[in-house]
Parts: C-alpha cells; structure tokens; sequence
C-alpha cells in the first residue's frame, strides 16, 4: 500500500494537479493559498512545466485561458477577493467552452474582509463565478486526502465537459495537515483536443476559440447547447456522502469544513439517542438534489450549516420545496461553528418537533 | 476516556511551536491513528504569537480546530493566559517554566513545570526548548509509541538538517527525565 504522508492542503492539491498531468499555473499570492503557489513554483521547474506569478490575479486567469484555448490542461488558484478578480475571465472561458481548474481557498469577505476560513464564496461559484447565462462544475472537499482525489476529477470532467472546474476549499483545509495517499496516474493519457487552436496539423480549417457572438440567434443557439450539457451533468455527475440518514429524524446538511463539525454534532446527538444524519455535498454545482430527495420522506427536518449567513440553504430550500421544514445555522467572518453550537441547533430542532 | 487527544501547542513564533506539533501529529500517524494538524495562520505568524492544534484520534477527526485542549503546552505567558481557562477539567497543562513564572490556580487540570529553555541552554541544546516540552509530554502522556516517536523524528527533521537529529533526541531525552 502506498505511504500515507503528512500535508497541507494547498501543498496536497498543487502536488495533486502535477501528478494529475498540469504542467502550466498561473498564479498570484493570497492568504490563505499562497502554499498552493509555492510549492508549484518549487516543483513545476523540476517536471518539465511551468510556474508563472502574474503580475495580476485578472492576468492569471486570462493566461489560463490562452494556455486552454492551446490544449494545455492548466490552471490557476487564488483566495476570494482574487477570485472575484478573476471572475471576468472565468465567464470568458466559460464562453469560449473551454476546460480550466480554479482552486478558491476561501477566506471571509466581503471586500478584502479577513483571512480565516470562510464559506462565504458558495454563492458566487454555484450561480455567478462571472457575467453571462453559465455554469461551472465546483466540488468541494472536506479533507486533504479529498483534495487531493477531486482535482484530477475536476480536471478530467472540465475536459469531458469542456467547461471549467473549480474546487472550492477554504482556509482549514488549506493550512491544515492530514495523512494523506498521493495518486499515481503516471501512464494515464491526457485526452485528445481535436478543438484545441494548436496549429492546423493537416486539417483544412484552423480551429478559433472565441467567446464574442454577435449574432443573437447564434448566441442563444451555443448556451442552448451549453445548457444541455448542463442538463446531462446535473443527472449524471451530482455526489454526495450520506451519513446516518436512513432513520434521521433531522439531516443535517453541509459542505466542505463545516461538514467535519456537522459530522461530530451527529455523533454526539446520536449518543444522546437523537437520531441525527448528514448529508455532505462533494459537489455543489451539480447540486447533489438526488440526495437531499431521498431524506426527504424519513427526515423530520434538514439543519443547514455553513460558515457564511446561509447560501447552500437556497439549495436545500429549492430541493426540499417546502415539503419539510429547514433551518439553518452559520457562523460567518471567519469563525468555525463548535460541534456543540450544532448540536444545540439539532436539540432545539428535535426539542420544537415534538 | 475518550478516543480523542486534542492538544494545543502555543508561544512565539521562532519557538518551534509548529514543528513540536508536527512531530506529535506524525507519530500519531507513526501508530496509524487519525491526526490532524492545523497551525494559526496570517498575523500571528509574522513575529506575534504562534499556535497549533494536533488532534490524535481513533475515529475520523471533525474540526481540527482545538478550543479546549486535553492537552495544552505554553510556551510564552500571552499564550497561557489566553487559553490556560479553555483546558478541558482533567487536563494536562505543560509549562515553559524558565519563559512563564505563573502558577496555573486551577485546581482540575494536572500541571507540569518544565524550565525547558533554561535546560536547552544549559545543555547545548539552543532552540530545542520544544523538544525538552515535547520529551515531558511523551512521558506523562504517553501519547504515542515510544518506536512512532522515534520513527516521527526522523520524518520531520528535513534532509538537509540531519545534522539534528541526535540533538532532538537528546532534548527528548532531557525532557522526559524531567
């Protein structure tokens, strides 16, 4: 069996995306990711690829696009405010259909806001990571060994869907170190990009990559299509881990870090003989709606927690539809909720039910 | 007993205070436990005071984030006061005596006084004042494996330190004869 190492998070996933084939980052230093950058700018001479700081997170992701647009399997990571700096050119490579991993390792906003973790960004990756009608594929893990497994799933899906990917950390799991397995895809081939604008090669037409339609027949006619792409990812593509839901009287519902102390909340209801689940998105965009259906006709109640004032909850809302009660419980700024804060939250849920 | 050791390891940035947990951590991984390690991040690390949690468990680790530590080690008196009341009752507090001349007044925690950066000084040992702490802690606690401790220093010292490593072992040593 391969060894377990200890890593950071960002160290973990920037190993994760060289082993993954990425041989091209882009980069601009924030807290909490900067580890992300440096390692890549340690590692990336040494297997033949390319670390580049930008001169701008806005630079970053455009060269992203251009590294893309040329077939490259490449990416770019930053923190929250310099994701929203690079918000522009993730719609334009929306736009032009091409794949791309962006790593948020959020921190609390809004505005420069503060540096601890956060979960505050949900909103912006899930339903406007840019201008214009599109969607990108966010997973978000909740540990280090999951960052490591999702960013070459990202990066795979975002070619099969030629669309971008991101994955969508936060403070804890960047900075924090767990034992972790690193994967061997040595061997694995990167797919073929017969759309890439790398040279003609003997075809009779050059490829252009594009994101301006000034036509609005034709423009309608490509996000109809990107949106059926859409369609068939949300029936297909949607995970999420189910806890203990079989009997639970309240599912709670969380992702990412707050997910680790909805997990010890469960626990600590069970042993008092409450009978509490989770369900844990590992995507978030495709909402995993298969699962929260499936609790709906046991669950008594979801609970909602985040670390932000609630912004996943319009997810489960939308799902559960009023068919059941939701609540919802946050902390936001960069505090991490306690287990017994949730717990509380379940006893008075458990306690008002009957 | 719970399952679960959470520890909390703070002082001065420069103190070894991160490096003293991820030796903890590894050897909890050494004895194929749950770990987890998260240091503070951002201004502390910039020349104020420096903290770590490392969590040791038998079961997947919720937050890694320790607010009342089973165990607490102080390096510096800003960060005894500041979490000296957040230790679990039936706690262990382990003190930088020769860096902190205050007594813990609670009377539910076990306290152990250690003048581990006189000692290093004393013994050649400069800088390993954490590791004096860290060799008193495995004594009272027996938080791992005397092979995973062993086995931990090895992995966490870097290549290029090697030099080190019979000096960490040393002020193990010292601080578990404390």
């Amino acid at each position: 069996m391969p060894e377990k190492v200890l890593m950071k998070g960002n160290e973990a996933l920037a190993e994760a995306a060289i082993q993954a084939g990425c041989r091209l980052f882009f980069g601009y230093p924030i807290t909490p990711q900067t580890e992300v950058a440096a390692y890549m700018s340690k590692r990336m001479p040494k297997v033949g690829g390319t670390y580049l700081q930008a001169e701008s997170e806005v630079a970053a992701i455009n060269m992203v696009l251009g590294a893309s647009a040329a077939g490259a399997r490449a990416m770019t990571s930053s923190s929250s405010p310099g994701i929203s700096l690079k918000s522009e050119g993730i719609s334009y490579i929306a736009g032009s259909d091409l794949p791309a991993l962006i790593i948020n390792v959020q921190r609390g906003g809004p505005g420069l806001g503060g540096i601890q973790p956060s979960q505050a960004d949900y909103w912006q990756a899930t339903r406007a990571t840019g201008h214009g009608d599109f969607q990108i594929l966010v997973f978000a893990p909740s540990t280090v060994q999951e960052m490591v497994d999702l960013v070459s799933d990202a990066f795979d899906l975002g070619d099969k869907y030629r669309m971008p990917a991101m994955i969508l950390a936060d403070g804890m799991l960047g900075q924090m170190m767990e034992p972790v397995v690193l994967p061997d895809h040595s061997g694995k081939e990167l797919p073929e990009k017969p759309w890439a604008a790398s040279g003609r090669r003997g075809r009779g037409t050059h490829n252009i990559i594009n994101s301006l339609y000034l036509t609005p027949q034709e423009l309608e006619r490509l996000t109809r299509e990107r949106f059926a792409r859409y369609d068939k990812i949300k029936a297909t593509e949607q995970r999420a881990e189910e806890y203990l839901t079989e009997d639970a009287d309240v599912v709670v519902v969380a992702y990412g870090a707050s997910s680790r102390i909805a997990r010890s909340a469960v626990n600590m209801a069970r042993e008092k003989g409450i009978r509490a689940g989770l369900i844990r998105p590992i995507t978030v965009w495709p909402y995993p709606t298969n699962a929260i259906e499936r609790a709906i006709p046991t669950a008594k109640a979801f609970l909602c927690v985040e670390m932000s004032m609630g912004q996943m909850v319009d997810d489960v809302r939308l799902t559960v539809n009023g068919r059941k009660p939701v609540h919802f419980y946050g902390r936001t700024g960069g505090i991490i909720p306690t287990p017994a804060e949730v717990l509380d939250q379940i006893e008075k849920i458990v306690g008002g039910a009957e | 007993m719970s399952t679960t050791r959470n520890i909390l390891l703070a002082g001065f940035g420069g103190q070894g205070i991160l490096f003293a947990g991820k030796v903890i951590a590894y050897a909890g991984l050494m004895d194929s436990k749950e770990i987890s390690w998260l240091p503070s991040y951002g201004p502390e690390m910039r020349g104020g005071t420096a903290n770590c949690s490392v969590c040791i468990s038998d079961e997947a680790i919720g937050s890694p984030l320790v607010t009342n530590p089973d165990i607490f080690v102080a390096m510096n008196l800003p960060s005894f006061d500041k979490f000296i009341n957040d230790v679990q009752p039936g706690g262990i507090v382990l003190i930088d005596s020769s860096l902190i001349d205050k007594k813990v007044e609670r009377t539910d925690v076990t306290a152990f006084y250690v003048p581990a950066t006189k000692l290093a000084d004393e013994n050649n040992l400069n800088g390993l004042a954490n590791m004096i702490l860290l060799g008193k802690l495995y004594q009272e606690t027996k938080f791992c494996s005397p092979e995973a401790l062993e086995q931990s220093i090895l992995k966490c010292v870097p290549p290029r330190k090697a030099n080190l490593i019979d000096a960490n072992k040393k002020a193990i040593a010292l601080g578990q004869a404390q």
